[in-house]
């Protein structure tokens, strides 16, 4: 097996008790103190969490945003300067590449991230299609660093940040932390309000201590993989690999409104278009265990005792002290309310349909 | 030290066993723990189920991962730790002690000396990858 890559903050986790796990060909932290008590940090005051790994794409050229409008589902083409949009990259079948969120950063100049474990496909794929512009993929001189939940606002207040507190949400924009030139987005994967700072390589320890120290006072605590997936699972947010991936489509997976059939066209458009008109025969719902039992990835869903669909994500839920799930069900029974069974080992568990986003914040 | 009790023998799957007169209680180590994160729920035998030495009893869930249990001895489950159902937490706790899983009146009580004592468990850890 290769090496495992290691962020520039790997010793400040090994430092803070973090046990380190291998993810998408990288060593992250999973957890500190614990994944429950992360969580619930995140939902009241906040947490910081990296995701060095992610991986960061440029597009420089005047024509950068109609170039990479070709090879995503949304439509980027009226996206302001300042604003970043979630989207979908899909194949010429329609199955989902990856999602990624696309930032015009400047005229000319356009930033998309993408899933660590898609970095190699989804470069590949840009410098294929992309035309007339130049491409570079800066992840391996990139940190990221997320800090999310309530008091994330106060924090960036605390770190002397005040071209950042006026960001709406996807708003992005250049400031100096600690120091180092960065770039702050109004982003996250958590349900919570939050930034997501990208610093050079070399800056990313600074940022991380510095954060961490002027957030102390307002419950800021390091966070790890652990708590980033019970905290997107609440908020019903996808993750590749489990939820979605290439043999799945947008409309199935709930991300419908990520494709504009209306606007220019991209890559996978007349699929999307024959699909959408056939209507989806499988759909993404929410799955609330009634019986005693954990929903995992991979389990069968029953309906009266027969396999009609599949987790793709499943977990106890510390905010909402639930058992939940994500999973694709026939379209036909794919309706609030609706009982199912979860075949967990050799038992066949109780759950029902219930509404995603699970969570929402009320703030 | 107390991290590894001497009053209970070790099986190398991380679960104690403990002789209390006739019957053994059981449960699972403090590394164990440490090693599953936050328990959020534990799913064990019926009073009257028959157990097996290293076979599997139960499972174990915390929030990230599924772990089998493994029965330390033979016999039959003549008591369940009903309180772990709406308190899973009390594994973390107190793993040695409110944290128990299961009373079992072993077929033969000697399977036990097969088992690991203290000291050769903290070593048995100590030749985990560190």
């Amino acid at each position: 097996m290769a090496e495992l890559k290691r962020t520039p903050l790997a010793d400040r986790h090994r430092a803070l008790g973090a046990r380190m796990v291998p993810f998408a060909g990288w060593e992250m932290p999973v957890q500190y103190e614990g994944i429950k008590a992360e969580h619930l940090a995140v939902r009241e005051k906040a947490g910081l969490f990296d995701v060095s790994h992610m991986g960061e794409l440029y597009v420089t050229g005047a024509s950068a945003l109609a170039a990479v409008d070709r090879l995503v589902t949304n439509d980027v083409t009226k996206l302001p300067v300042g604003q970043a949009i979630y989207t979908c990259c899909c194949n010429a079948e329609g199955g989902i590449l990856d999602d990624l969120i696309v930032y015009h950063l400047q005229e000319g100049r356009v930033l998309i991230v993408c899933n660590a474990g898609n970095r190699e496909k989804i470069a590949a794929h840009f410098a294929k299609n992309l035309e007339g512009v130049t491409f570079e993929d800066a992840s391996d001189a990139t940190s990221l660093i997320a800090l999310q939940g309530p008091a994330s606002l106060e924090i960036i207040r605390a770190a002397g940040a005040p071209e950042l507190l006026d960001l709406p949400a996807f708003g992005t924009a250049e400031a100096t932390l600690f120091g180092h030139r960065i770039r702050a987005a109004r982003t996250g994967y958590t349900g919570e309000d939050g930034f997501e700072i990208f610093v050079a390589n070399e800056g990313a320890v600074a940022v991380w201590d510095g954060l961490l120290e002027v957030g102390q006072p307002h419950g800021l605590v390091p966070a790890g993989l652990g708590a980033r997936d019970t905290l997107r699972l609440e908020a019903a947010l996808r993750l590749y690999g489990n939820d979605i991936d290439e043999s799945t489509n947008p409309f199935e997976a709930g991300l419908g409104w990520t494709v504009k059939l209306d606007a220019g066209d991209f890559i996978g458009k007349d699929a999307l278009a024959r699909i959408k008109a056939e209507g989806p025969t499988r759909k993404l719902v929410g799955i609330e265990m009634i019986g005693k039992g954990i929903a995992r990835h991979g389990y069968p869903v029953l309906s009266g005792g027969e396999p009609v669909g599949q987790v793709t994500s499943g977990s106890p839920c510390p905010t909402l002290e639930k058992n939940l799930g994500l999973a694709y069900v026939p379209a036909s029974l794919a309706r609030v309310g609706e009982r199912v069974d979860i075949q967990i080992r050799d038992k066949a568990i109780e759950a029902r349909i219930v509404k995603i986003p699970f969570y929402k914040r009320s703030r | 030290m107390s991290q590894y009790p001497t009053d209970v023998k070790y099986t190398k799957e991380h679960e104690w066993a403990r002789v209390e007169g006739d019957l053994v209680r059981v449960g699972i180590t403090a590394y164990a723990v440490e090693q599953l994160g936050d328990v959020t729920l534990v799913d064990l035998p019926s009073v009257g189920a028959t157990v097996t030495a290293h076979e599997r009893f139960g499972d174990i869930e915390s929030v990230k991962t599924v772990s089998e249990l493994f029965s330390p001895i033979s016999g039959e489950v003549v008591e369940v730790n009903e309180d772990l159902d709406a308190n899973p937490e009390l594994v973390n706790d107190a793993p040695y002690d409110k944290g128990w899983l299961i009373v079992i009146k072993p077929s033969n009580l000697a399977e036990l000396d097969e088992l690991l004592d203290a000291a050769g468990y903290e070593a048995f850890l100590g030749s985990l990858d560190h």
